[in-house]
């Protein structure tokens, strides 16, 4: 069963092509790599998934859906979340409160029910919060629900984006280079992290990484593009000798 | 206990308020600066919604405190009293009392849809681009209200006192330190339970992170209209209880200076704050009155205050912090959500 498809994907930046007609289709309960070398385009691909960015050719169809036209916020209530390269947590307000505000998507409640505090209202903010709690529970960060990201170590800030993300029951995880600035004790625990998630909750994973240890050991199937194009996809053994890839990464030897 | 404190503590403060001014123990003079105390903190607050929560640069607020001032006016005028514009009171007077809130929240709907038609266009931008609209919105609306010769035009617009004496012939207590207490308190509730909803947590992630608080399901376009409109509608209700406190409204008294007057009170208080937007509308409308004698100098005093404080304190006397963060005792012994 597909849950993600790709076809023909091509994003022009005023005559720069970022994506080219990129064709990639992701099945329910997957847990697949997207690499290349710097500027390939990668960023650009996950931009356009989250709706982010509009394609300017092809489409992406989600659980049979086209997301054409849907905003971000849209996208994401449809079951697609995501982090960032460069953490952008809500760096002034609690872990708690960032966990709190991605759940914007169904808060169930108006503004009416806000001003007045209706029975309702108060369920639902209830409700929000215990379920926030408890997954910061599950993920054993629940003592630093009123701390501010920013004091948090660089670690944690990552674990905490990836928490806020799962936040809304997605079924696709977008992880957008989770080990980047990582020391590599901590990039041995985001692998088994990532692993305990990908086994734990019922989703499909979608990883943008440049280590190749945590692609390799993680991803099932790994998807290469450079400038826009996709020059390859396979398992990781298949990725590591194909010809094409490396040339991609190491350029030709024949001048 | 704690549930109870600051309602007792508010009932107490009016009854004191109304009781002073019942038995003339403080005279007309000092009952307009409370009101101007009262309807300060509406107007601080309320702005301190788009600056200090969401981050925006609303320069404009005194338009949609000349919308509110000039619609409940025109309105109160009208359906309470004899004038000249209007002729005979569409309603009998005796309901003055009774119409005068509800007024007063026409007032505020049509400040808040004022806000809707600025915001519209004007959220596709962002900083400096967005002061300059709000500052033309201001001007758009003070020359709109100058252009109309039934309302006065440039004369202004009168006739508010004959429904506070409308309102006195029902009951003579002082009526608007009753309702600027009320509304005042009503505006900070509304604003603290929206701020502390979840709802309005995705304001605070639109100042801290647009784009993250998109992909994070946040619909950061409606949230940034609605809350414009609550800050708007707000200054709307607060322009009515300044038209109602002076008796009389004229266009200039909105003009750009009126709209420094709110920014000064939200740099003053803190960003975000809502303790301290209060606190500075208190600080600042004594300041005022204070600087009185200087006149005109008295514009030279208070932007050079503002300098100071961006150069010592910028984040203002608060700072993003409310009385309970800086005092976390307090806690003990209030409960306000």
């Amino acid at each position: 069963m597909t849950l993600l498809e790709i076809k023909d994907l091509t994003q022009l930046f005023s005559g720069l092509c970022a994506v080219s007609e990129l064709n990639l289709s992701l099945g329910e309960s997957e847990l697949i790599g997207l690499i290349g070398p710097n500027g390939a385009g990668k960023t650009t691909v996950f931009n356009l998934a989250s709706g982010f960015y509009q394609p300017t050719h092809g489409e992406i169809i989600f659980q049979g859906r086209n997301l054409a036209g849907l905003k971000p916020h849209q996208v994401s209530a449809l079951g697609i979340a995501r982090t960032f390269q460069n953490i952008r947590l809500w760096k002034e307000m609690s872990v708690l409160d960032n966990i709190l505000v991605a759940q914007h998507f169904q808060l169930g409640y108006g503004l009416g029910g806000l001003f007045f505090r209706t029975p309702r209202y108060l369920k639902r903010e209830r409700d929000i919060r215990h379920k926030a709690l408890e997954l910061l529970e599950i993920f054993k960060i629940d003592k630093f629900a009123d701390e501010k990201p920013g004091n948090l170590p660089y670690g944690m800030q990552r674990k905490v984006e990836i928490v806020r993300a799962l936040s809304s029951g997605p079924k696709l995880l977008l992880l957008d280079e989770p080990a980047a600035g990582l020391q590599s004790t901590d990039v041995t625990e985001l692998i088994t992290l990532i692993q305990w998630v990908y086994d734990q909750f019922n989703l499909s994973i979608w990883m943008i990484e440049h280590q190749m240890k945590v692609v390799m050991s993680l991803c099932s199937r790994i998807a290469v593009i450079d400038f826009g194009r996709l020059i390859a996809s396979g398992t990781p053994s298949e990725i590591q000798n194909s010809p094409e890839v490396i040339k991609a990464y190491l350029g030709d030897d024949q001048l | 206990m704690k549930r109870f404190s600051v309602p007792i503590l508010l009932v107490v403060l009016l009854t004191t308020l109304m009781g002073l001014a019942w038995f003339e123990v403080i005279d007309l003079y000092i009952q307009t600066i409370v009101l101007f105390m009262g309807i300060n903190i509406i107007t601080s607050t309320s702005l301190n919604l788009v600056n200090g929560n969401m981050g925006e640069f609303s320069c404009g607020h005194a338009g949609f405190i000349a919308v509110g001032a000039y619609v409940s006016s025109i309105l109160s005028v009208a359906l309470f009293t004899k004038s000249r514009a209007f002729g005979a009171p569409l309603l009998p007077p005796e309901l003055a009392a009774y119409g005068f809130p509800l007024v007063l929240i026409i007032g505020g709907l049509a400040a808040a849809l004022t806000g809707l038609l600025v915001a519209l266009p004007s959220f596709r931008t962002r900083d400096d681009y967005l002061a300059i609209i709000t500052i033309a919105a201001n001007y758009i609306i003070i020359s709109t209200i100058i252009n109309i010769d039934t309302i006065g035009g440039a004369r202004g617009f009168m006739g508010m006192k004959r429904v506070i004496f409308a309102m006195e012939k029902c009951a003579e207590i002082p009526w608007m330190i009753l309702w600027v207490f009320i509304f005042m308190v009503i505006s900070v509730i509304i604003i603290r339970r929206y701020m502390s909803s979840t709802y309005g947590k995705g304001v605070e992630a639109i100042r801290q992170d647009e784009v993250a608080a998109e992909i994070m399901s946040v619909n950061t376009n409606r949230i940034k209209l609605v809350t414009f409109m609550i800050s708007s509608g707000l200054a709307g209700v607060a322009g009515g209880l300044y038209a109602h406190t002076v008796g009389y409204v004229n266009p200039k008294s909105f003009d750009l200076l009126k709209s420094t007057e709110a920014l000064v009170m939200v740099y003053l208080g803190g960003m975000g704050s809502i303790s301290g937007s209060i606190i500075a509308a208190v600080v600042f409308t004594l300041m005022l009155e204070l600087l009185r004698p200087l006149q005109i100098i008295k514009w030279v005093a208070i932007p050079l205050l503002l300098i100071i404080i961006m150069q010592f304190r910028p984040e203002g006397i608060m700072g993003h912090r409310e009385l309970s963060d800086i005092f976390p005792r307090l806690k003990k012994f209030y409960k306000f959500k």
